[in-house]
């Protein structure tokens, strides 16, 4: 295959893979979008492979490796379990950034391709870049995959000074990169190189770990905006347009995610970054000079919360994390089919930071079948409480709390959050009274229509069904 | 020592109501208060004596019992002049009022060192809502009025096609699509009528839909929601094209239910006798504005009336003829009142002016005239701030289809920023123009314009497919494999080379495989994703 035809091919890809991203518009067109998208992969690789740059002899290799990778990442796909989406896709951003890295040394060893002047200064703040960003992802992933997964606690971890640290660490960098530009030949460069890739390492570190856990769907989302960033950067440095493309293509989706997050939170992007929501200096004392909610917190039985769903017109669900991790969304889906078919209208309000990643809390409805146009959005069903006759909170705190609309003091002010307590009753299942993750108390509790159904979400919703049925 | 509410028989006229019913007794009782009930308060709504016992409430003989020992008055029609008579000063009391009617009214209470809330000024504010009188009277008004239309209207509401012929379904029009209009829309189109209905309002037309009728606009532009969620006095030429609407509706229609009222203003005229005559013999009219004036020239209040074939229902005590329902509702009403006048639940009032909504409804404090109150806050409806955004009420049927994207933020960026944004802009491409090569700026173009693609296209991606966006994208961003194959073994002459090439060939060969988990792991579970969303 001749360059000009593996380029033609390249922009086929290219186009492929923009087809994928727009077939996500609409649940009808999203399975095509991902065919679209295999497509483009496969033409993408067989130009490579079949093109002027791969000889024979490297073919097998190409093969031995995508057979081991290919196999590893389709037992993953089929193992994988709903809920530990977010893991699964922290991991996988930490992959790509680990190869960013591989390739970016690859290619700064790499004496076969000669650049002169500017180019050669061009190229190497290429491959400088390339790697910082591969880097940063890959601990940056890995740390959200450890906090995701529970093996590292979801407090944010502050240390003192931690700005001055991120930014001596920029400047230790921008100083290593002025070396490494100044180095002749690749011997000289290495030292530089390698210590910016331990510091870009320790940096993304760093700065997961002080995020909080309510912040995760902003940082997997930042996550797979530098993912797309790193690939974007791989792409100048092999002057390759195909990976520039894909990259900007990733890169904003990504940006735009966390933009999304973020609004949905009332945050600005720095401040998530910048780590420490809830349990920070700042919101502490807010929170405890902020209005404290009083008053009386009314209890319900399963038996009792069966008997307001069958009386019931309108219901509406509003799951969070919490269902997340009971495993309950499959019960859920049966009280939703029951009722429906007793004539309950039934809906799902999902707020959009519901959950541990963007579209989180969707993805478990629908694997517990539940119907897609049941499933709103926040701003499609705020208007709706005030004639809902029961909604259930499940598993959710931050994402319910009226102080965020009535108290201004509060650290969530400003957020916009589902108006459960708009409809004539309102029931909330949670473990216990604990704040949310944001560490501010919720006076939705404490609301005269609002009831706790306390315990496990699962167990509680099994209950549930039992005495629908009885 | 907590307070003792009183309630009297009502001694108005034909008024069935009463101002509480056993159930919420109880429900006062649990505040903290005593009750007491004067004997046959409860009657002719269908409440005896013995249910009120029942309930918790002491029932004192029709002897003028219940003034001397009540600290708190609830009624349901104003004090009458003979009735403030027996009032002991300091005594609080919550009923209707009418302050803007009832001047002399007011002077009395005020004279007497009353408080008194009255019914009909509480806030129309969300917060207020169950508190909100006007509203649960004139939703039964607006149900009552179409039994009552019924009652005087010779046809069937609903089509039918029997064996003895066929029979057209009745034509109703409602004027004014507030509470008790709505009402009336929801009775008609019940018992199979075709409704339709006006307001000066237009954006109450969707709820006259949601309601199942037909929403008759006039033709001529003008916004006429004033404070409070209430409708205005229209200009001039309005209200010449209200009139054209209204008596081509009048032609065509069977049965027409006004509603319309301006606060504190006589009711407007909008049936004139021209229209009037225009309507076939048997037509109906009920005037819900008959005690505000009536918004029909023939209405006499509290009287039918029949003149050339056209009967006009001038009914002005609609909600007591149905009296269990509306003393049931307005009870509830007074007790949620009762409720934020005694937060602490411990049978003692606070009349706490800080408080929006009890400031607005207390007319007299300790015998000062407090009405009209500050005007409110909050407008129930802002139209005007944001005419360009969204309409908020939005049906359900709607609702369903516009599940698509976020769409960027609405708002236009200030000018300033925009100023600075593209002067930071301009300044970066300026120093890549000026010092990178043209191999680089080529790349460069391709980089700017896929951002630019990546943003259109993934705002387009409805919120619900976050997650496989997440998976699929990083499926993608593998396409950094490309990178390490032809790293693998370029056509390079090993010779003449000092390429490390077993070095490189480790490297590249493990970044296929890592590139490799993410194509194939993140392709087949979007897939697995995907293939879960259903209808």
């Amino acid at each position: 295959m001749s360059e000009s035809l593996a380029t033609v091919a390249y922009i086929g890809a290219a186009i492929l893979f923009i087809l994928s991203l727009g077939g996500l518009s609409n649940p009808e067109t999203s399975r095509r979008g991902n065919f679209y998208g295999i497509v483009g992969m496969t033409i993408a690789v067989l130009a490579t492979v079949l093109g002027p740059r791969v000889t024979a002899a490297g073919v097998p290799w190409i093969i031995g490796a995508l057979a081991v990778g290919g196999g590893i990442g389709l037992y993953a796909a089929r193992k994988v379990q709903m809920t530990q989406m977010p893991e699964l896709v922290a991991l996988m951003h930490s992959l790509v950034g680990l190869a960013a890295c591989l390739v970016g040394f690859a290619s700064y060893v790499d004496t076969s391709i000669q650049f002169e002047g500017a180019e050669k200064a061009i190229h190497e703040v290429e491959i400088y870049i390339g790697i910082l960003i591969g880097a940063v992802t890959f601990s940056g992933s890995i740390i959200a995959f450890g906090k995701l997964s529970g093996k590292i606690g979801g407090k944010p971890l502050l240390l003192p000074g931690r700005h001055w640290l991120n930014l001596l660490a920029l400047l230790v960098v921008i100083w290593f990169g002025y070396l490494f530009l100044q180095a002749h030949d690749p011997a000289a460069g290495m030292t530089p190189l390698i210590v910016m890739t331990v510091i870009a390492l320790l940096f993304g570190i760093h700065m997961v770990m002080a995020i909080g856990g309510a912040d995760m769907p902003v940082v997997v989302s930042m996550l797979n905006s530098y993912s797309g960033w790193a690939a974007a950067a791989t792409g100048f440095m092999l002057a390759n347009d195909l990976l520039i493309v894909t990259g900007a293509l990733v890169g904003s989706s990504g940006a735009i995610l966390s933009y999304i997050m973020c609004r949905a939170m009332n945050r600005n992007f720095i401040s998530v970054i910048a780590g420490g929501f809830g349990t920070g200096g700042g919101a502490a004392p807010a929170a405890a000079g902020g209005a404290q909610p009083a008053g009386e917190v009314v209890a319900v039985s399963a038996a009792e919360t069966a008997d307001m769903l069958r009386s019931a017109k309108n219901v509406i669900i509003i799951p969070g994390y919490g269902m997340a991790v009971a495993q309950a969304q499959h019960t859920v889906y049966e009280i939703t089919k029951m009722l429906r078919e007793k004539g309950v209208n039934v809906r799902f309000g999902i707020h959009p930071v519901a959950g541990r990643m963007p579209g989180h809390m969707n993805v478990l409805l629908a694997e517990a079948k539940v119907p897609y146009d049941i499933v709103l959005e926040m701003d499609e069903i705020n208007d709706d409480f005030s004639d809902t006759d029961v909604s259930i909170v499940i598993g959710a705190n931050d994402i319910v709390n009226p102080a965020a609309e009535d108290d201004p003091t509060s650290p969530i002010a400003g957020m916009p959050v589902l108006q459960v307590w708009k409809s004539k009753t309102s029931i909330v299942m949670k473990r216990s009274m604990a704040s949310g993750y944001a560490g501010v108390d919720n006076p939705l509790f404490f609301k005269e229509n609002n009831r706790m159904l306390f315990g496990d979400a699962k167990k509680m919703l099994d209950e549930v069904l039992g005495a629908l049925k009885a | 020592m907590s307070l003792t509410i009183g309630v009297p028989r009502e001694i108005f006229a034909g008024e069935k109501r009463v101002a509480t019913v056993p159930e919420v007794v109880e429900k006062l009782i649990k505040l903290g208060f005593k009750v007491v009930v004067e004997s046959g308060a409860g009657e002719a709504a269908n409440f005896n004596d013995e249910a009120y016992r029942g309930a918790g409430a002491t029932v004192v003989p029709a002897d003028g019992e219940v003034w001397s020992a009540a600290d708190m008055i609830f009624k349901v029609r104003a004090p009458a002049a003979s009735e403030v008579a027996l009032l002991k000063p300091g005594t609080t009391v919550i009923s209707f009022v009418w302050p803007a009617q009832n001047p002399e009214l007011m002077q009395q209470l005020a004279d007497r060192k009353l408080t008194v809330l009255a019914m009909d000024s509480v806030p129309r504010i969300s917060r207020a809502q169950k508190m909100d009188a006007l509203s649960s009277m004139a939703n039964i008004a607006g149900y009552r009025a179409v039994i009552e239309a019924a009652h005087h209207f010779g046809r069937f509401f609903t089509g039918q096609i029997t064996a003895a012929g066929k029979v057209p379904p009745a034509k109703v029009f409602v004027i004014g699509a507030g509470v008790a209009g709505l009402a009336a829309l929801g009775a008609a189109v019940g018992l199979g009528a075709i409704v339709r209905a006006n307001d000066t309002r237009p954006e109450v037309a969707d709820q006259v839909k949601s309601m199942g009728a037909e929403f008759v606009p006039v033709d001529y532009q003008e916004e006429g929601t004033g404070v409070g969620g209430y409708a205005k006095v229209m200009s001039e030429g309005f209200q010449k094209a209200q009139r054209e609407t209204f008596a081509k509706q009048a032609k065509d229609v069977d049965i027409i239910i006004t509603t319309a009222l301006i606060p504190g203003k006589p009711a407007p005229k909008l049936i004139t006798e021209d229209m009037l005559r225009t309507m076939r013999p048997g037509s109906v009219i009920v005037d819900l504005a008959a005690e505000q004036g009536g918004n029909c020239e023939w209405t006499v209040p509290g009287q039918v009336v029949v003149r050339e074939g056209v009967t006009v229902i001038g009914y002005t005590d609609l909600p007591s003829r149905l009296a269990k329902q509306a003393s049931t509702l307005y009870a509830t009403n007074l007790l949620r009142l009762t409720e934020e006048l005694c937060k602490t639940k411990d049978g003692r009032i606070d009349v706490n002016f800080e408080d929006e909504v009890i400031r607005g409804a207390t007319v007299v404090k300790e015998g000062a005239v407090t009405w009209p109150p500050p005007p409110p806050k909050l407008s129930a409806a802002p139209p005007q701030a944001k005419p360009a955004a969204a309409t908020p009420v939005v049906s359900p049927a709607a609702t369903k289809k516009s599940s698509h994207g976020h769409g960027p933020s609405s708002e236009p960026a200030s000018a300033k920023s925009l100023a600075i944004t593209f002067g930071v802009g301009a300044l970066l491409f300026w120093l890549i123009g000026a010092y990178a090569p043209a191999s680089f700026l080529a790349h460069f173009t391709v980089f700017v314009l896929a951002c630019f693609i990546g943003y259109m296209v993934v705002w387009n991606v409805t919120p619900s497919l976050h997650t496989p966006l997440m998976s699929v994208t990083n499926a993608i961003s593998s396409i950094i494999a490309v990178g390490a194959l032809i790293q693998v073994m370029p056509p390079v002459d090993s010779a003449t080379s000092d390429r490390p090439d077993q070095l490189i060939l480790a490297l590249a060969v493990v970044a296929i495989t890592l590139t490799a988990i993410n194509m194939f792991g993140g392709f087949a579970v979007t897939r697995r994703m995907l293939a879960m969303f259903r209808k």
